[in-house]
């Protein structure tokens, strides 16, 4: 499990406050108003904020001082998950060597990982000629052969309409699903926490809460939680 | 706190700033070692401490007046070649010096077209040297750019601006008063400090249109004491005095926002309603008229009257155009090489880009002179020519590479610094995979400048120089001192095709699979 021990960060005058658990294999909304600090929640777990106190751990394993790519977390950002100036493969290639020398045997793994993404036979494109919707496919195919336990999305596919997102987020569930990992996403839509949550983290004004089951949160919403859906 | 995972090591940056340092400081110490006191300077010396403020005034302030019109011309009309015209304007900052000088020549000289003109009315012909001619070259390098700094100015109103202008009946005079003229206070000082800054150093020009007790730059004092008087001393506090100027101008022109050269909005041109009556059209087609022709003319007289004198050019030519062309791409290659690293290391320390942007401030010939001195100590100065030539213009050339590889090496940490972060990119890898890839064009660029600025050097290649060693541009000095004009057009025309090809190719280098 994911343990949030009495952190804190102060960025000017806001103040990040966290102190919860996240139980293995769970998929979990982290919702909130904007500026509420969701994406600096993220950005903690995935090292590229250190707080100023507090611990966080993993499986009992301290991960408070690791740099993000020592820690067992893979990425999708809310833009910029793909370098424009490479394919698909080498794209996907990255998450498994990030120089880019790859085997015979890790190159199969690549273009396996892209078929099950719907992707085969689009090794060689790029980004620039994929729609926004095989965009999103290619980087969950990284995701995929980066086979880490924990899994930080940030609101990836907010770029794309609403059928398509709802597509995106299936897709992201099946990837968690094959890892047996553990998977954060960072929304602002219900319908999207509908479709993919079994719990959610509420955060307000810095303030994260602990996890709670969306089936239950939904019949005792916290104050602020009533106001946002409405 | 947020943190960065990528580290790169410092050294590659540290030694090409302390290359820069030692180019810059240092020179101008070995300088000062050698300077005596202030009264070796002879009334003539002070004489050009004044003819380089006045002349360097004068060139700016025409440039930037001449600039207002055709600016608000371009920036207001669309027309076939308009885009040809906004790139050409781009061009004289690549040209080499000694073409743009035989150009205006064959134009503007005693036996030049204008002079040609004026016998057919019975008037005397017009005299290229002295004081007129230096400020005139200066203009047809500075204006160019000036117009491209004020059409950004332009470019950079919201057009809403004058929708609101329209609607309101403003006529053409009152959009200059209420729009126009905000937009150009804020910008003409700092385009004025600037091509103040350049006409300072100039050198080249006033060697070749200068001289006399009227018209030498402090610059060209240097060159005359050195070579002519082998007169260290004297030549050291020249460089001093050289420097002070240059400091001061770059202090003063702190004071305002200077503009920066970019590509952005000069392709837009704003639908003006004010100005669809008959005269703003005729004066706009004046200056657009004008301005080309000051422009073109030079260049058109390089290349009709290069023609045939490109076919019989003696051997000396090609060879030094050979040793040019090795040198340029010698430049090239350290200015890119020097500018990469110091631009990597900028990531993590600021302050070395700034360290690599000081060279705007240096002299060239204060440079040449500080090594030769410090050559000298050790060996025959003479021998390594071609190898100072290189790196003095790489140097000078890194304020403007830096300025191009800057912001695409900061855009590319912005935009996939977290991503490579998380992905475990470091070190060669980050730069083979991200950096370098998004590098390309501005790279492209760079040494294309670096290459065509170095091609085109007539400044401390002559401290230098054996005879019989000498560069393509100061051959071609050579050929017009000894008044062979139709050798020195040809070459001129080579030299203007080898620079214009060289960046060309490299500038292509970096465009292509981009």
């Amino acid at each position: 499990m994911l343990e949030l021990q009495s952190i804190r960060l102060t960025q000017g005058d806001f103040t990040l406050s966290a102190d919860l658990t996240i139980p293995v294999g769970a998929r979990v909304a982290v919702v909130g108003p904007s500026g509420a600090g969701k994406s600096t929640f993220l950005s903690l777990i995935g090292g590229f904020e250190a707080p100023d106190e507090g611990r966080l751990l993993w499986n009992g394993q301290e991960l408070t001082k690791a740099l993000p790519h020592e820690r067992p977390i893979s990425h999708l950002f809310q833009d910029n998950n793909l370098f424009a100036h490479m394919s698909a493969a080498q794209n996907v290639g990255l998450g498994i060597r990030p120089n880019l020398r790859l085997t015979k045997a890790e190159q199969a793994r690549v273009t396996e990982a892209l078929s099950a993404v719907g992707l085969s036979g689009m090794e060689a494109r790029r980004p620039a000629e994929l729609s926004g919707g095989q965009q999103s496919r290619v980087a969950l195919a990284r995701v995929l052969v980066q086979e880490k336990p924990l899994i930080l999305l940030d609101e990836p596919f907010s770029a794309l309409g609403p059928a398509m997102r709802g597509e995106m987020i299936g897709l992201a569930k099946e990837v968690s699903t094959r890892l047996s990992a553990t998977m954060l996403m960072v929304t602002h839509d219900i319908a999207d926490v509908d479709r993919f949550a079994d719990l959610v983290i509420w955060i307000e004004d810095g303030v994260c809460l602990p996890p709670r089951n969306w089936e239950e949160m939904k019949v005792d919403p916290p104050q602020g939680l009533k106001a946002y859906i409405g | 706190m947020a943190r960065r995972v990528f580290s790169i090591t410092l050294w590659p940056g540290i030694i090409a700033a302390a290359l820069v340092t030692a180019l810059t400081l240092g020179t101008l110490g070995a300088v000062a070692i050698r300077a005596e006191s202030f009264s070796a300077l002879s009334r003539f010396d002070w004489l050009a401490v004044r003819f380089t403020v006045v002349q360097a005034l004068l060139s700016a302030l025409l440039s930037v007046l001449f600039a207002i019109p055709a600016a608000r011309a371009l920036a207001r009309r669309n027309f076939a070649g308009r885009g040809l015209l906004i790139t050409l304007l781009g061009a004289p900052f690549i040209l080499p010096t000694i073409v743009a000088i035989l150009g205006l020549t064959a134009v503007f000289g005693r036996s030049g077209f204008v002079s040609i003109v004026l016998g057919w009315a019975g008037l005397e012909p017009i005299s290229i040297y002295g004081f007129h001619g230096v400020v005139l070259a200066h203009v047809f390098f500075n204006l160019p750019l000036a117009t491209r700094l004020l059409l950004q100015g332009w470019g950079a109103i919201p057009a809403e601006r004058f929708r609101l202008a329209s609607s309101l009946h403003f006529a053409p005079k009152d959009v200059f008063h209420y729009i126009e003229l905000p937009m150009l206070r804020e910008i003409v000082p700092g385009a004025f400090a600037v091509i103040f800054l350049i006409c300072t150093t100039s050198f080249a020009v006033a060697l070749t249109f200068g001289g006399g007790p009227k018209a030498t730059t402090v610059e060209l004092a240097i060159y005359e004491a050195f070579r002519y008087d082998f007169n260290l001393g004297k030549a050291s506090l020249l460089a001093l005095i050289q420097v002070l100027i240059c400091v001061l101008a770059v202090v003063a022109s702190l004071r305002f926002r200077v503009p920066q050269m970019g590509t952005g909005g000069l392709n837009r041109v704003v639908q003006r309603f004010d100005a669809r009556n008959m005269p703003t059209r005729m004066l706009d087609l004046f200056w657009i008229v004008a301005v080309s022709l000051f422009l073109l003319a030079p260049l058109l007289a390089i290349a009709l009257r290069g023609a045939t004198g490109i076919v019989d050019l003696p051997a000396s030519v090609w060879s030094a155009a050979f040793r040019s062309l090795i040198t340029a791409l010698g430049s090239a290659a350290l200015a890119v090489l020097m500018s990469l690293a110091l631009a990597l290391s900028a990531l993590r320390w600021r302050g070395l880009e700034i360290i690599g942007m000081s060279s705007i401030a240096a002299s060239p010939l204060v440079m040449g002179t500080g090594l030769y001195i410090v050559l000298f100590a050790i060996t025959d100065p003479a021998n390594w020519a071609l190898p100072i030539t290189a790196l003095v213009n790489a140097v000078m050339s890194m304020p403007f590479i830096l300025r191009a590889l800057g912001p695409a090496l900061s855009g590319a940490e912005r935009d996939y610094g977290r991503l490579a972060d998380s992905l475990g990119m470091t070190g060669l890898s980050r730069i083979r995979l991200v950096l370098l890839p998004r590098l390309r064009v501005p790279m492209g660029f760079s040494a294309g400048l670096a290459a065509a600025l170095s091609m085109g050097d007539l400044g401390v290649i002559t401290l230098f120089a054996r005879p019989e060693a000498a560069t393509l541009p100061l051959q071609i000095y050579r050929l017009m001192g000894s008044y062979r004009m139709d050798q020195a057009m040809g070459a001129a025309l080579l030299l203007l095709g080898l620079s214009l090809a060289l960046f060309y190719i490299f500038d292509l280098w970096g465009k292509r699979r981009a």
